[in-house]
């Protein structure tokens, strides 16, 4: 199997199943529980908090656990507009490029009768700091915009807009959805100027069903789910020990490479890149400067959905797009400037650790064979 | 003595000398549907099928679920059995319908007296029961001609049996008193559509899909496969025919002219559908084209799609708009995984430019220009087969 679909998602890690089997069978007291299987299930969860506490260079106090991205990132949206979005302040920026579960979330406050300006690519493309910040002004209770796009890899200058941001306007709240970019790309959470950043745990080879959120200290953000008040009342609901054991290992395991895996899949990408500038009629829609773990190429003429099926055939795993939105065709690409014709045949290669150049090798000769066999689309 | 459902038949009701047959392909078609359900007895009486189960742990909520969907059926109630005595009746049998009569405002009573040993007869059981029911729910007026809710009882050899409120069943006559007909499914909005409104004019439905991997997916496949599940609740069990088409579509592409694609492609889905047909003994083709729709879906278009033809081609959807044809697919539960967006035979290799008038010479011209022969034989030849049944 040649599974070049990592920003789908990944495979997790053997020592990430070992970690959640344990604290499923071992571990299964409920953290909030007083005696002392209950202090264990805790304590499996407090160390999960530690390790991705220490590879965002954040307080531990400062995360809560999630069940996924898109509920982090709701709850940012949904919940600093309920407390800072009242009184005057009305309006939040976010981009045209970001992942639905931002997206949608803003069409449904702009419903709610807010005002969202959407920061669009320009004809080249890009999205520069100057953008993001002059979109924003003394009214802007919430600017949230990606770190890394899932579609193409592109890389979005968070830190140096979210830092003028916050020295014009203080008050105005920052999030970042890094969740292509957590463990990927070296970050932290002080030069980035996020006050909230969403992360997810099958990204990064650990299972799914588990996320993670950062709220920095002093910026309150409404629940989205109120009950039992766990993580303290950020996020009521028991947690989910096991998953969270899991993110906990491959943060453990995966945040001390982060620069020697990233220059892997550097030259990963430059060689996908060499062995593409010898094929004829494969284009590459990101850009050079762009994550190197997610590459978007069209192969002209052959529909991405077909192609996807050839090499599903073949052993080789790629996506159409994104796999977020089965089937839909890409509004991301179009935001990006990628033609028409490209956006039909466009299809996502994207690297983990354990991706190797043989995976790229069968993959381009299965994209030639592919171009020989299939039949076109004018 | 638990409860029993009573399913009054529609159009089969006013059939002559061969009622019986149609009585008894509903029968058999309602046995296999709820026997999922329990195991049950069934007599028939006065265009009434009677409907009772064997044993106390039958899931009757699901049984009249069921029920609805099988064509043939006008009306369906729920009854319960109570001694023969006008004062079983008046108490727990008042109490059986207690429901219905609290949120009405007008009744009247039926009385059907078919045990004449019986000693009130039913001008009096229904003026005593009415009296009765006044009494308990003061709120009630009596209405003969317009009533919110009819309670009848019927008076038979065994029980005495009350109910009250009727509901709507499919309409419609058996499946399978009609014959059998071989539905073209694509996975879109149209064709569910119309597979359901033969089956409910009494057409067994087998179903015919035509599949190009890779340039449809497997999901495509799985989609097309839980429509003719959904299907299957009016249908009964479908006979599900997938025809690999790949090569087919290849050929038409690389050797047809551009703007006839679509109505070739169509043309050899009915050779190949006829093929099938003509080997299962089904005599008849059904489809969901809706005149002027699309190009393929032209007058013109399909005077070419038909000279293909050896069959009828049955389109029970030909004179409707869209929007109708969605308000049924919504109807019947088959819009939400119609609309699921996969590529399908039919959007693979769209011409830009189709022929909306095409001339029928021209066409069968173009398609001469490859021999399709071999490979139509060989679609037949590797055409899989399965059984669906209903996904409730």
């Amino acid at each position: 199997m040649h599974y070049l679909d990592n920003a789908a998602t990944t495979r997790p890690l053997e020592s990430v199943g070992k970690a959640v089997l344990s604290a499923m069978n071992e571990n299964f007291g409920n953290p909030s529980s007083l005696y002392r299987l209950g202090i264990d299930a805790e304590g499996v969860i407090n160390e999960a908090r530690k390790n991705v506490a220490d590879a965002l260079g954040c307080e531990e106090g400062e995360l809560c656990f999630t069940s996924c991205a898109t509920e982090s990132s709701n709850t940012v949206i949904f919940g600093v507009a309920e407390n800072y979005g009242k009184r005057k302040k009305k309006k939040a920026v976010t981009t045209t490029i970001e992942h639905p579960s931002v997206a949608e979330a803003f069409n449904k406050l702009e419903k709610q009768g807010f005002e969202i300006v959407r920061v669009s690519p320009d004809e080249n493309g890009e999205i520069t700091a100057e953008m993001i910040t002059d979109a924003v002004d003394d009214n802007t209770f919430l600017v949230s915009c990606m770190l890394v796009n899932n579609e193409t890899g592109y890389i979005l200058p968070i830190d140096k807009a979210f830092r003028s941001i916050k020295k014009k306007y203080p008050d105005c709240i920052t999030h970042c959805d890094a969740v292509q970019g957590f463990l990927k790309i070296d970050f932290k959470v002080k030069n980035l100027f996020a006050d909230c950043i969403s992360l997810s745990g099958h990204k990064i080879h650990a299972p799914k069903g588990v996320g993670a959120l950062y709220v920095k200290k002093g910026v309150r953000v409404a629940p989205l789910l109120v009950g039992g008040g766990q993580e303290k009342g950020k996020r009521s609901g028991t947690e989910c020990t096991p998953l969270i054991a899991g993110f906990g290992q491959a943060v453990k395991e995966l945040s001390p490479t982060v620069e020697e895996r990233l220059s892997k899949a550097e030259s990963l990408k430059n060689y996908l890149l060499d062995k593409i500038s010898l094929c004829d009629g494969i284009e590459i829609n990101s850009k050079p400067d762009s994550s190197p773990y997610i590459n978007s190429i069209a192969v002209l003429n052959i529909k991405s959905e077909t192609l996807l099926h050839y090499l599903e055939a073949r052993g080789v795993y790629v996506s159409s797009g994104s796999a977020c939105s089965r089937g839909k065709k890409s509004s991301v690409l179009k935001e990006f400037r990628v033609g028409e014709k490209r956006l039909d045949s466009t299809i996502r290669v994207s690297f983990s650790e354990e991706t190797t150049t043989a995976d790229i090798d069968i993959l381009i000769e299965e994209i030639k064979n592919a171009q020989k066999e299939l039949c076109k689309i004018k | 003595m638990s409860e029993i459902v009573l399913a009054k038949y529609g159009e089969i009701a006013l059939k002559g000398l061969n009622k019986n047959t149609f009585e008894d392909v509903l029968v058999r078609n309602i046995r296999r549907r709820i026997s999922k359900y329990g195991k049950f007895e069934y007599k028939k009486a006065q265009s009434t099928l009677y409907i009772s189960p064997k044993n106390d742990d039958c899931d009757m909520d699901s049984v009249m679920e069921a029920l609805q969907k099988v064509f043939g059926i006008a009306k369906l109630c729920r009854a319960k059995g109570f001694d023969k005595d006008f004062e079983a009746i008046s108490t727990k049998g008042i109490d059986y319908v207690a429901e219905a009569l609290e949120n009405a405002n007008t009744f009247k009573v039926a009385s059907k007296r078919a045990d004449k040993k019986f000693p009130m007869k039913s001008p009096e059981i229904c003026r005593e029961l009415g009296g009765v029911i006044l009494d308990r729910f003061p709120h009630l007026e009596v209405d003969v001609n317009n009533p919110d809710v009819i309670v009848t009882v019927e008076i038979r050899e065994e029980q005495a049996f009350v109910h009250a409120t009727n509901i709507d069943g499919a309409g419609g006559i058996p499946v399978g008193s009609s014959g059998r007909a071989m539905l073209l499914l694509s996975g879109g909005i149209d064709s569910p559509v119309a597979g359901y409104m033969m089956a409910k004019r009494g057409v067994a439905i087998s179903a015919i899909h035509f599949e190009s991997p890779p340039y449809t997916s497997e999901r495509a496949r799985m989609k097309v496969e839980k429509l003719a599940s959904i299907m299957a609740n009016y249908c009964g069990r479908i006979n599900f025919y997938c025809v690999p088409f790949t090569e087919i579509q290849e050929q038409i592409k690389n050797n047809c002219d551009e703007e006839y694609f679509t109505i070739i492609m169509r043309r050899l889905m009915m050779e190949i559908a006829q093929r099938i047909c003509e080997k299962q003994d089904i005599p008849s083709l059904v489809t969901g084209e809706s005149i002027g729709q699309v190009a393929s879906q032209t007058m013109y278009a399909m005077v070419c799609t038909d000279n293909a033809c050896r069959m009828p081609v049955f389109r029970p959807v030909i004179g409707m708009d869209k929007r109708e044809i969605v308000e049924i697919s919504r109807k019947i539960d088959t819009f939400e995984t119609s609309i699921e967006p996969y590529e399908d035979c039919c959007t693979v290799f769209t011409p830009k430019h189709p022929r909306t008038k095409p001339v029928l010479e021209e066409v069968i011209n173009a398609q001469n220009k490859f021999d399709f022969e071999e490979l139509i034989a060989k679609a037949v030849e590797e055409t899989t087969a399965h059984y669906i049944d209903a996904n409730k």
